[in-house]
C-alpha cells in the first residue's frame, strides 16, 4: 500500500540546555538608564528610599546572558513546538484549531491597541470602546441573546461567569438556598461540572443513552425544585447533536431552572443554530476557538458571555455603552456579580474575533459552519472505511456527526496491543501535533477526537488520514514501531513521566537541583 | 460560490468531489437531522463584510486611529496595569507562529513550549525564593482568589482579612470568587500602613488567611510585613502576599518575610497593557503537600530520560478539573500560556542586574515625582511618611477642584493624569494615584508639575 502524502519528518532537536545552565555571570541583555545623577540630588541616594527591613540583599539567581543568546534560546524552543500555523492541526478536536489570520495580529500589535491603558479617559479610547460595543452587537445577533460581556479570559472562566450570574439571579429571588443543584452531561466539557462546583453548586451528571445523549427520562428523574439550571454542550464533545435539546430546556424551565449553553463546540453551527433557538438563557463562546483568535500555548483566550435581557444587570462591570455619538464606560451595576477578571477582559481576542467576523460576514460565517461539517463528514467516511481497528461509538443509533467525531481505537488495542496513546505519540513522526483523546471520564474506550475545521483543504485531510492508515497498518504488521514512538521528536521517550509523591515534585530548577544536591 | 481566502474547501470543484465521495447531494443534506425547531428562522443580520484584506485593514485601522495611546501622550496611569517597557525580544518570541498558535500539545510535540513553561516557573521561583510555582492563571486577581481559597482548604476556616485600602477592583473579584468566605477589612493608619491593632483585634480561629499587597495598592511598601505574618501565624492563619514582580529586584520576596503563599500579576514582565487585556496571575508556595495538592493549575515537572535528555510532563494531574470534574480543586481552563513564555523571556533578558536597576530606576522616579508635586499649592501627599514605589496618592481637597476636572485639564496638554480614586475610594476625598515607570522621563514629571501648577 502506498501512502502518497506522507512526509519524512523530523522535528527540531536542539538539545537546548535549561536556561540557567547558559548563564555567564556579568552578562547583560538589557540595560536600564541610570537616573541617579539626575534624580539623586532631589531624592537622596537610592538606599535611603527603601525601608531597611525590606531591602533585598541576596540577588535572585536569574540567568545572566547577552541578548543574542537569549533570543536564540527561545527561538530554538519555538522550533521544538508545533503550532497550528505550521502543521495540519486536525487532531485537537473540541479545540477548533483554525487559521488565525495574520492581518489580525497586526491590529493587536499596533501601538494604537497595545499601548492603551484601561483607565484612559473615554474620549481617548473611542476606537477600543467601539470594538467592544460593535462586537457585543455582533455576538447578540450570533447568539440571539440580549447582552454580552467579554470579561472572562477563557472558556472555563466563561462557564464560571455564567454560574456566577445564575447564583446571583437566584440570590436576588431569595431562592439561593433552595436552588443548589446544577445538571450537566458527563460528555460535556469537565468545566461544565467544575466551574459551577467552584461557585458552590452541587453537580449532577447525566450519562448518555444508546443514542449518544441522555434520555429525557433521565433528565426528568433528577430535575426538582432544587434545580438552578442545566449546563449543556450541544453538539457534545463526541460530535453527536442532541435533537431533543428543546425538550430538555423545557423540562428545566418548567422546574424554574435556567438553561446555560456551552458553545465551545460551535464551529459547525454558524448561521444554522443559535443559543436563542435552543432555548438558552445564557451561553458562552470561546473566541479563541470558533472565532479564530490563536490559542497562544493555552491562552490568553476569551469567552463571550451572552445572556438574556433580564440577566443583563448581573453581568460583570464595567459595560460599554453608546449614546448615539460617543462610546463610554459604564461602571454602574448594583446587581452585578462584580468582577470576573480585571478591567474589560481579554480584548486582544475580541479585536481579532471582530476582524474575523468583519472579513466573513453573514455568508462567510455560514460557509465556515458548512465547510466544517463537510470536512468532518468527508474525513469520517475515509477513516471509518480505510483505517483498520477504529470505530465510532453510537454509530448504529446516531450515525450523523457535525463538526467532529469521537472515535475509538479499542479494536486496534485488542488486535495489536497498540493503544490510542501509542498512536497519538506516533502522529508526531509524520509531522502532526498530538491529537485530543477525550475529557475524563473516558466513556469511550481508547478515544480519539479529531476536528477538521474549515481551515484544512481536502489534500490536508487526505495527508492526515494517510498517517492514520500508515500507523494502523504498522500496528498490525510491526507494532513495535508504534509502541516505541515518537522516533522523530525533539527528545527520545521518557521512561518515567509521572510522580507519586509531592516530595518528588520538581516544577522549578531550584527544586530539581535541591533534589539532586546542587542548589 | 465565493472563494474565501481562509476556507480552502470553499472551492466549488473540491466541494463537489468531496460530496460525491460522501454520497451526498449537498452540504445541507449532511445536517438535515437538525430539527427545524432549533434552527434559525432567518439569516444572520450582520454588518456588510470587508472581504478583501485590503479593505479590512483600512476599516480596522480607521477604528484604531480613534485611540490616542500612552505612546502619544504622557501617562501617569497605573492602578493594576502598568506602562512598563517591553523588550523587543519578548515581542519577537511571543509573535512566533509556533508559540502563538500552539495549544495543548505536550511532552514530545511541544517540548520547547514546556521547557519555556518550566523556565518561567523556575525563574519566578528564584525571584520569589519559593520552590513551587504554578502555571499562570487568568490574572493576578484570579491568583489572589485561589490563594485565599487555598488557605481555606488548608485550615477549613472561612474568613480572609484584607486591607481596607486594597485595590477595589481586586476586592470585587475576590468577593465574587471566594464562595462561602467572608472578607473582613483591616483599617489603615494615617500614613497608609496597615493598622496592626485592628488586625490583631480581628484575628481569631476562623481566620483562614491574612492577605496584603506589597507594595500596597496605594503605592507604599507595607513596612510591617514581617510583623503581619507573625500575627497571622500566631492565630493559625496562612499569610498571603500579593507582590509586584517589578519590585522584587530591590525588595525582599514575600517568602523572606514569612509569606506562605505569594501571588500577583505578571503583566509587568514584558506584556503590553492592551487596555487591560495583557494580564496573567502567578501563584507560588513552599513545597509541602498541603499547598501543592491545593493548586488547581498544571504543574509542569522536569524528568530526565536514560539518554540524559530533560523532558517535561504535567505532575499530579488528578487534582485538576480535567480529571476530577466537580470534585477537583476549583477549575482549570485555558489561561495565559503565551504570557508564561513571554515572562520567561523577560526575566532571562533582564537578569538579576536588570531587575535591580529596574527597581532602582522606578524608585528614584516615584520619589522624584513626590518631591516635585509636594511643593504645589493645594496638594497633599497623605502617605508621604511611608516609602513609596512606582505609585503614590495625591490629594486635591485643598485645591477646590475635583480630580475629574484636573484630569480633563491635563488631558488638554497631552497628559493622562493619575487614576481617579474618588469613584471607588471616596473616603480618600479628591485623590489620584500617580504612577511612574522606567518609561517615564524626569522631564515628563516636570511637565506634570508645571501643568498642575497652572491648573491649580
Amino acid at each position: 500500500m502506498s501512502y502518497s502524502k506522507l512526509r519524512n519528518f523530523h522535528e527540531a532537536q536542539w538539545d537546548e540546555p535549561v536556561i540557567f545552565e547558559e548563564s555567564v555571570p556579568g552578562s547583560r541583555s538589557m540595560l536600564i538608564p541610570d537616573v541617579s545623577g539626575a534624580a539623586g540630588p532631589v531624592t537622596g541616594d537610592v538606599n535611603s528610599l527603601l525601608p531597611a527591613g525590606l531591602k533585598r540583599t541576596r540577588k535572585p539567581a536569574l540567568p545572566e546572558m547577552a541578548q543574542p543568546q537569549v533570543l536564540r534560546h527561545y527561538l530554538r524552543l519555538s522550533q521544538e513546538t508545533i503550532g497550528q500555523d505550521i502543521n495540519i492541526d486536525i487532531g485537537l478536536g473540541t479545540c477548533t484549531m483554525k487559521y488565525s489570520p495574520k492581518i489580525n495580529e497586526q491590529f493587536v500589535r499596533s501601538p494604537k491597541f497595545a499601548e492603551m491603558h484601561p483607565y484612559q479617559d473615554d474620549s481617548t479610547a473611542q476606537g477600543t470602546l467601539k470594538v467592544i460595543y460593535d462586537f457585543e452587537q455582533i455576538m447578540k445577533e450570533i447568539s440571539g441573546l440580549d447582552a454580552v460581556s467579554f470579561q472572562a479570559g477563557g472558556g472555563g472562566q466563561g462557564i464560571y461567569a455564567n454560574a456566577a450570574v445564575l447564583k446571583e439571579y437566584f440570590r436576588d429571588r431569595g431562592e439561593e438556598n433552595q436552588r443548589t443543584q446544577i445538571i450537566t452531561t458527563i460528555l460535556s466539557h469537565p468545566l461544565d461540572s467544575a466551574a459551577p462546583a467552584t461557585k458552590g453548586f452541587e453537580v449532577i451528571s447525566l450519562y448518555p443513552d444508546a443514542n449518544g445523549y441522555p434520555s429525557l427520562e433521565n433528565l426528568k428523574a433528577v430535575v426538582s425544585e432544587k434545580t438552578a439550571g442545566i449546563f449543556i454542550t450541544n453538539p457534545e464533545d463526541t460530535g453527536v447533536f442532541n435533537p431533543i435539546v428543546h425538550q430538555f430546556v423545557e423540562v428545566v424551565h418548567e422546574a424554574g431552572g435556567l438553561c446555560v449553553c456551552d458553545m465551545a463546540d460551535y464551529n459547525g453551527l454558524f448561521g444554522l443554530v443559535r443559543a436563542k433557538e435552543l432555548g438558552a438563557d445564557m451561553c458562552h463562546f470561546n473566541l479563541h476557538k470558533a472565532f479564530s483568535s490563536p490559542h497562544g500555548c493555552m491562552g490568553p483566550g476569551c469567552a463571550a458571555q451572552c445572556v438574556s435581557a433580564d440577566l443583563e444587570k448581573y453581568l460583570p462591570r464595567p459595560r460599554v455603552r453608546f449614546d448615539g455619538e460617543r462610546y463610554y464606560t459604564d461602571y454602574q451595576g448594583p446587581a452585578s456579580v462584580g468582577k470576573i477578571r480585571q478591567f474589560q477582559g481579554s480584548l486582544a481576542a475580541v479585536l481579532r474575533a471582530y476582524a474575523w467576523v468583519m472579513s466573513l460576514g453573514r455568508d462567510g460565517l455560514k460557509t465556515v459552519g458548512e465547510t466544517a461539517i463537510l470536512n468532518n463528514n468527508y474525513m469520517m467516511k475515509r477513516v471509518l472505511n480505510e483505517v483498520r481497528g477504529i470505530s465510532m461509538p453510537w454509530s448504529e443509533e446516531a450515525p450523523n456527526r457535525l463538526e467532529q467525531v469521537r472515535y475509538s481505537f479499542e479494536k486496534l488495542l485488542e488486535d495489536t496491543g497498540v493503544s490510542a496513546e501509542h498512536v497519538n505519540r506516533h502522529m508526531l513522526d509524520f509531522g502532526f501535533q498530538r491529537f485530543f483523546p477525550s475529557h475524563h471520564p473516558l466513556i469511550v474506550p481508547e478515544p480519539y477526537t479529531p476536528e477538521p475545521t474549515e481551515s484544512y483543504s481536502k489534500d490536508d485531510i487526505d495527508e492526515y488520514v494517510s498517517a492514520l492508515k500508515k500507523i494502523s497498518d504498522e500496528a498490525y504488521s510491526t507494532p513495535e514501531v508504534v509502541l516505541t514512538a515518537p522516533h522523530n521528536g525533539p527528545i527520545s521517550p521518557l521512561e518515567n513521566d509521572s510522580i507519586e509523591h509531592v516530595d518528588q515534585l520538581a516544577v522549578t530548577w531550584r527544586a530539581y537541583q535541591k533534589q539532586n544536591g546542587s542548589h | 460560490m465565493m472563494q474565501y481566502p481562509y476556507i480552502p474547501n470553499s472551492n466549488e470543484a473540491v466541494r463537489k468531489e468531496m460530496l460525491d465521495f460522501i454520497g451526498a447531494k449537498s452540504v445541507e443534506e449532511l445536517y438535515s437531522f437538525i430539527p427545524d425547531e432549533v434552527r434559525m428562522k432567518k439569516p444572520l443580520n450582520l454588518p456588510e463584510p470587508c472581504t478583501s484584506e485590503i479593505s479590512l485593514k483600512k476599516y480596522m485601522d480607521g477604528i484604531l486611529k480613534k485611540n490616542s495611546s500612552c505612546e502619544e501622550n504622557i501617562s501617569f496611569l497605573g492602578a493594576g496595569c502598568y506602562n512598563h517597557y517591553v523588550p523587543a525580544v519578548c515581542d519577537e518570541i511571543n509573535g512566533r507562529s509556533e508559540f502563538l498558535t500552539a495549544y495543548s500539545g505536550d511532552t514530545y510535540a511541544d517540548h520547547g513550549k514546556l521547557q519555556a513553561f518550566f523556565e518561567f516557573t523556575s525563574m519566578m521561583g528564584e525571584l520569589l525564593d519559593m520552590d513551587v510555582v504554578g502555571f499562570p492563571t487568568y490574572d493576578g486577581g484570579q491568583a489572589a482568589s485561589t490563594a485565599i481559597m487555598m488557605s481555606r482548604r488548608i485550615n477549613g476556616r472561612s474568613t480572609a482579612l484584607v486591607p481596607a485600602s486594597m485595590n477595589p477592583g481586586l476586592y470585587s473579584q475576590l468577593a465574587c470568587y471566594c464562595e462561602g468566605m467572608k472578607l473582613v477589612k483591616i483599617a489603615s493608619c494615617p500614613d497608609g500602613q496597615l493598622d496592626l491593632k485592628d488586625l490583631q483585634s480581628k484575628l481569631n480561629d476562623d481566620v483562614a488567611c491574612a492577605f496584603i499587597q506589597n507594595p500596597a495598592f496605594l503605592g507604599f511598601f507595607e513596612e510591617q510585613s514581617g510583623e503581619i505574618g507573625k500575627l497571622a501565624h500566631s492565630a493559625g492563619a496562612e499569610y498571603v502576599v500579593y507582590a509586584d514582580p517589578s519590585s522584587l529586584g530591590i525588595i525582599l520576596p514575600p517568602a523572606d518575610y514569612g509569606a506562605d503563599i505569594a501571588c500577583g500579576e505578571i503583566q509587568p514582565l514584558g506584556i503590553h497593557m492592551s487596555y487591560g487585556a495583557g494580564l496573567g496571575g502567578y501563584l507560588a508556595t513552599r513545597q509541602e503537600e498541603k499547598y501543592v495538592m491545593n493548586y488547581p493549575h498544571h504543574l509542569y515537572n522536569i524528568f530526565r530520560n536514560s539518554r540524559g535528555q530533560f523532558g517535561y510532563a504535567r505532575a499530579l494531574p488528578e487534582r485538576t478539573s480535567y480529571f476530577a470534574r466537580e470534585k477537583a480543586v476549583e477549575y482549570l481552563g485555558t489561561c495565559v500560556g503565551l504570557w508564561a513564555v513571554t515572562a520567561a523571556t523577560y526575566l532571562a533578558v533582564m537578569g538579576p542586574a536588570g531587575m535591580k536597576e529596574l527597581g532602582e530606576n522606578i524608585l528614584y522616579k516615584s520619589n522624584y515625582a513626590e518631591k516635585k508635586l509636594s511643593g504645589l499649592k493645594g496638594i497633599r501627599l497623605p502617605h508621604s511618611a511611608s516609602y513609596s514605589f512606582m505609585e503614590f496618592v495625591v490629594n486635591f481637597d485643598g485645591a477646590g477642584k475635583t480630580v475629574s476636572e484636573i484630569n480633563k485639564a491635563l488631558l488638554s496638554t497631552g497628559i493622562f493624569g493619575g487614576y481617579d480614586l474618588s469613584r471607588e475610594m471616596p473616603e480618600l476625598g479628591q485623590s489620584m494615584l500617580v504612577c511612574v515607570t522606567e518609561k517615564t522621563e524626569l522631564s515628563d514629571i516636570d511637565a506634570l508639575a508645571d501643568a498642575l501648577a497652572k491648573i491649580l
